[in-house]
């Protein structure tokens, strides 16, 4: 009888991190037929075969690296660097999955140490960090958290060997090719220039005061929904801009204009085009788009 | 003489009618007086523009073309917010006195006869070439760091409305001095009442 094909080794190993992608990733609905696929050697909130001790000895299997948190080479788990645990796994495995915006790009945990911690291969946009030679075999996956369903496809894929396609920033295609716009149940308001009064209503667009960068934003969060039911701009708060290298931005909650004029414009829009549409748009009142949809007073 | 093309025979229905509104108003100018003077028959000008209030609308949205245009070219030069000032204040008086008729329809006409326009003519829809070059200019003087933030319609109207202003006072024939004479001074207070502190 052929004997049963051993499952790829899987390494959970965690940077600078607030843990915030290791418990998004517990939202996966298939979670338990994920790890199936896989022989769990370390992750630090699921059972595992081995203790971070072990893990830290540099003798354990590794087929697939995946990365939680900021790098910071000088950190340390159980006793070892994370210069070291990362070298020496990373080279052992044949993908290395950086799951979050701290492990791709730095994301907010870089601020504890910015003068030497990053990404995995990404300081920001910049190539930097332990991986920056060996991109052929990362995959990034930003957000902040990553998204559950996006860590379920990339893992999946692996486990099926297929290739994951990426874009220039080592982020899959297949997730991050639209904009967290598409999708966006507010389109109406935004095609119509009609802005939200306020946060956590239906009605109105959050681009053009509160901030939202879902049109400057490569995610699929509203292709792909949030515990299968929801997006920020759907329960009413802006789009931060979370899987982009330039992640944190400041204030949020507001959107930079210079005498009311956004100061960036969608993606691949010219400004002056922008401004075309937006001013002719605005020239018209839509009144049914003006007041609430559903009168609860 | 070689036969105009349709766009040519289309530009000078346009540049008469301007003219003709200039001289003798909107209202008491017929499609007969602009068809006799361009040297069509009336049935022909109708192949053109099919009625009174749609020749209004495409006049507007031909100044505001040409007004557009240059602005375009003025905001892609290399130089700085308060020289682009200056520029357009000289673009602005030099169409006024060369070309009196396409400031005077926009200003008697267009801005005085709302309901010729209607809702063809919504809000920003015809003058959209040249406000987004205004929009333009004033983005790239805050985000330069040479222009105080405020809001655009405040901005604006302290630009545009100080030029029509003066051209209207030059058309009522006010002004002592041709329109070039004050340029300078103009252009520096616009830059002085916009700069950042």
């Amino acid at each position: 009888m052929p004997s049963k094909p051993s499952k790829p080794a899987l390494i959970w190993l965690q940077g600078v991190t607030c843990n915030g992608n290791g418990h998004s990733f517990l939202n996966l609905p298939y979670l338990p037929q994920l790890l199936e696929r896989f022989d769990i050697i370390y992750h630090p909130l699921l059972p595992s075969l081995q203790s971070l001790e072990a893990v830290s000895a540099c003798t354990s299997r590794c087929d697939v690296l995946v990365f939680e948190g900021a790098f910071d080479p000088q950190m340390r788990r159980a006793g070892e660097t994370l210069s070291r645990l990362v070298a020496h796994y990373a080279g052992e495995a044949a993908h290395v999955v950086a799951a979050g915006s701290c492990a791709s790009f730095g994301g907010i945990l870089k601020a504890a140490a910015p003068e030497r911690s990053s990404g995995l291969a990404f300081s920001a946009s910049e190539a930097a960090g332990p991986l920056k030679g060996q991109k052929h075999k990362l995959v990034n996956l930003s957000g902040c958290p990553v998204h559950p369903e996006w860590l379920g496809y990339t893992l999946m894929m692996i486990a099926d060997g297929q290739p994951v396609a990426v874009d220039a920033l080592c982020r899959p295609k297949a997730l991050y090719s639209h904009l967290a716009h598409d999708g966006c149940l507010r389109n109406e308001y935004f095609e119509w220039k009609v802005d939200a009064k306020q946060f956590g209503v239906k009605e109105g667009c959050l681009f053009y005061e509160h901030g939202c960068r879902g049109p400057l934003t490569h995610a699929s969060c509203n292709r792909t929904l949030w515990n299968e039911v929801g997006s920020k701009m759907r329960a009413g708060t802006p789009c931060f801009g979370c899987t982009e290298p330039d992640f944190p931005r400041r204030n949020l909650f507001e959107t930079k204009t210079n005498m009311s004029i956004p100061e960036e414009v969608p993606v691949g829009v010219t400004k002056r085009s922008y401004l075309t549409l937006t001013g002719i748009a605005k020239s018209f009142t839509v009144k049914r788009l003006e007041e609430r949809l559903i009168d609860e007073e | 003489m070689a036969r105009q093309s349709k766009e040519e025979r289309k530009e000078s229905i346009i540049a008469t009618a301007l003219k003709l509104f200039a001289e003798q108003g909107f209202y008491t100018t017929t499609i007969p007086d602009i068809a006799a003077k361009v040297g069509m028959s009336v049935g022909n000008f109708y192949n053109y523009f099919s009625s009174k209030d749609v020749l209004a609308k495409e006049l507007i949205l031909y100044i505001s073309e040409y007004l557009g245009k240059h602005i375009r070219v003025i905001n892609e030069r290399p130089s700085s917010t308060k020289e682009k000032i200056a520029a357009i204040v000289s673009l602005y008086f030099s169409m006024a006195s060369e070309r009196p008729e396409m400031i005077e329809y926009f200003l008697r006409i267009y801005l005085s006869n709302r309901e010729v326009f209607g809702e063809q003519c919504e809000g920003m829809v015809c003058i959209s070439p040249f406000i987004t070059e205004m929009m333009i200019f004033f983005d790239d003087g805050v985000s330069g760091g040479e222009l105080r933030d405020q809001d655009f319609f405040s901005a604006f109207g302290l630009f545009m409305g100080y030029l029509g202003g003066m051209v209207f006072l030059f058309g009522e024939k006010i002004l002592p001095e041709p329109l070039s004479f004050y340029e300078a001074s103009i252009a520096e207070n616009i830059y002085r009442a916009l700069k950042t502190e």
